[in-house]
């Protein structure tokens, strides 16, 4: 019974992390932009949340940094790839590679200390038995998960903006049209992905482990990006993906201290099969954007 | 309806038909502009880079003099700095063949490790070493680079599932698909003596030093590997079929537009899928050249977590060159040979004492730099075209 508690704790975490970065990932998705440097984002996140905690030595004020940070790499990803129309592959792709040498060149010259966010309890529900423990006592962040899954679905759903967001990834050219300017809903997208991502990976550092070690994200980003498109692009499923993802992460580490014996490998790549099998039987039902990963030029600007 | 007939033409890709030999004065004059601003930018990305080794506390100047010396200062230096960019070049020719039939394959990272993973397996299991045994473990690299792409093949065009998805993610499935095996006694995991003293390593025997690939020029240290020959000699031949065979102009009139090549009779399904499947070949290839010729086994550490270790982000630069190319295969090869350089040249960096990881900073500053000058240019000949519309109606 302890065993299990602990992984659930554990699982809600690891969910909790990816749950930020993707809810970001998802916009941007809708608005027809493959992010591909939520990676970078959530990297820059992390390491500037330790940072600017160990400069002003408060974790509260380095949260914010990294939400800064991961804002900062968003607006140069939002530029060069919705304003000046370079392929958002090849800017994500060097925003990743940027910040992972940034951030690696950085932390072994500058000096990082120790810094960590409380743990907040909330009373009676936390004693909840087995799921408690796991949804009502940690680090305070992760309570703004219940914040961000109706503000994200709130906001794609409810609003003329995001209505008009999820024009400019089904159909740039009809959204043009209509009077939508694609292009700066999708710079607008990308820089509130780049608050959830940087959110996500300040969570990570001052949050789950109090400091920085180089890579530390480790491709989580792409992860969140898979749980996604498991989730097939709406909000429930993308909770729903980030829970298996962040599920089967707990376990895999959880794995030598229950004694079970399943391949760790088995474990990781579950939630990808699952997503790709997905794929194969609903195909029709759950699509993707149709605009999903492609350029747009407005021609009229 | 399937996705690729919603699908515009990308911007960015070269036009379809040619225009004239002679360059106007007009776009002489592009030119210049084009030459002053890349190097304005890349002025500025080196001058980005220096901030940050400045930072770090160590001197840009040491830093830029022991790149150059080990990318391009010696015979050795420039050996390694090709072998890079073979591999990188083989990867990046599949790309830009995706890219021409208007495809986003971004699974190379996958299509590489499998390719590697396919080459190891058969190699071991062949009775016999030498140069068909090499023959035979590229030609199984290659197939299991076109496997990995079999899938989202199948999906684009029978379910209308974007490739860029299915083939982001079975990246991370190969990466798992080798870790299990070389973790297997009964798989690929290396078999030691009965009573060594260390454990089996997760890694796979290691092939026979007679399927090593031949070299060209081998000196104390160094040997160049046949690869970038043979790289570029597949560019050329992708090239010319993609110029000037019928197969290329359909490819091409699938990357311009899906629906001229339907209205035609042709089937786009098998055009694209040819594409595809060819593209994770060349991955798979590369995969096999890297075996082959470097490391003669695969190896599949554990705590390499999400990335693969095995392929090493030859993929990822691959497509980067691929793209920074403008999906020209001839292009790529000067991309990789820069590509290569960066590479080459960070692996001696630890020596002057700042982190080889600067390397990446460079190529992403250099990616931008080189992508940026052109994007500029076009703007503004789409916006002199705007207006020129506005006057006339």
């Amino acid at each position: 019974m302890n065993d299990v508690s602990l992984v659930l704790e554990s699982a809600a975490r690891l969910s909790a992390l990816l749950l930020f970065v993707a809810l970001g990932e998802l916009l941007a998705e809708r608005a027809g932009t493959l992010n591909i440097s939520v990676e970078g984002m959530m990297l820059g996140g992390a390491f500037s949340a330790v940072y600017v905690a160990s400069e002003t030595d408060s974790a509260f004020v380095g949260l914010l940094g990294g939400i800064g940070a991961g804002l900062l790499i968003a607006i140069v990803q939002a530029e060069l790839s919705h304003r000046l129309t370079i392929n958002q592959f090849v800017v994500g792709l060097a925003i990743n590679l940027l910040v992972l040498g940034v951030t690696s060149v950085l932390a072994a010259s500058v000096h990082l200390s120790y810094h960590q966010l409380g743990v907040l309890r909330i009373p009676l529900l936390a004693d909840i038995p087995a799921v408690g423990k796991a949804l009502f006592q940690q680090r305070w962040p992760f309570y703004l998960v219940y914040l961000a899954i109706p503000l994200t679905w709130w906001l794609l759903m409810r609003t003329t903006w995001g209505l008009e967001l999820r024009a400019c990834g089904e159909n740039p050219e009809s959204a043009t049209a209509s009077g939508v300017p694609v292009q700066r809903r999708r710079r607008e997208v990308v820089m509130v992905c780049g608050l959830y991502a940087g959110l996500g990976g300040a969570f990570l550092s001052v949050g789950l482990i109090g400091s920085f070690t180089q890579n530390m994200t480790a491709g989580r980003g792409f992860v969140a990006i898979a749980a996604v498109i498991l989730g097939s692009w709406n909000v429930a499923g993308t909770v729903v993906g980030t829970l298996i993802f962040g599920g089967a992460d707990a376990l895999r580490l959880a794995l030598p201290a229950i004694g079970v014996d399943i391949a760790p490998q088995l474990l990781i790549v579950a939630p990808y099969l699952l997503a790709l099998m997905t794929m194969l039987v609903f195909a029709q039902g759950r699509r993707q954007p149709y605009a999903l990963g492609q350029g747009y030029e407005d021609v009229s600007a | 309806m399937t996705v690729t007939e919603n699908r515009a033409a990308d911007p960015q890709e070269p036009e379809l038909v040619r225009r004239d030999w002679m360059p106007s004065r007009q776009r002489l004059r592009e030119g210049a502009t084009f030459a002053m601003l890349l190097v304005l930018c890349i002025g500025a990305a080196l001058g980005i880079a220096s901030g940050l080794v400045a930072v770090t506390g160590a001197s840009p100047g040491t830093v830029f003099d022991a790149m150059t010396e080990g990318s391009f200062g010696s015979t050795a230096a420039l050996v390694t700095t090709l072998n890079h960019a073979g591999l990188i070049l083989t990867v990046a020719i599949g790309a830009c063949i995706a890219f021409r039939a208007g495809l986003v394959n971004i699974g190379q990272e996958g299509q590489f490790t499998i390719g590697g993973l396919a080459g190891a397996a058969v190699g071991l299991s062949l009775p016999f070493s030498g140069v068909v045994a090499i023959a035979v473990i590229l030609l199984s690299a290659a197939a299991g680079g076109a496997l990995w792409a079999l899938l989202p093949a199948f999906l684009l065009y029978a379910r209308g599932v974007s490739e860029v998805v299915t083939t982001l993610l079975l990246n991370f499935v190969a990466f798992q698909a080798v870790s299990y095996a070389v973790n297997r006694s009964f798989l690929l995991q290396e078999t030691v003596p009965k009573n060594f003293p260390v454990a089996p390593q997760p890694q796979s025997n290691q092939l026979p030093e007679a399927d090593r690939l031949p070299s060209l020029i081998q000196g104390i240290g160094y040997s160049l590997l046949i690869t970038i020959v043979v790289a570029t000699a597949l560019v050329l031949i992708v090239a010319i079929f993609i110029a000037r065979s019928s197969w290329g102009l359909r490819l091409r009139m699938l990357g311009f537009n899906p629906r001229i090549v339907r209205r035609l009779g042709l089937r786009s399904g098998r055009i694209g899928g040819a594409a595809l499947l060819l593209s994770g070949a060349f991955a798979g290839l590369a995969g096999g050249f890297l075996l082959t010729g470097v490391v003669l086994r695969i190896q599949g550490g554990f705590s390499s977590g999400v990335y693969g270790s095995f392929s090493n982000n030859y993929g990822w630069e691959g497509l980067l060159a691929a793209l920074v190319a403008r999906y020209r295969p001839v292009y790529a090869v000067v991309v990789a040979i820069l590509f290569g350089a960066l590479r080459a040249g960070g692996g001696v960096l630890s020596a002057t004492g700042v982190s080889p990881t600067i390397v990446g900073v460079v190529q992403a500053l250099v990616v931008l730099a080189v992508a940026i000058p052109a994007i500029l240019l076009r703007l503004r000949q789409r916006r002199a075209q705007a207006a020129l519309m506005r006057e006339r109606t």
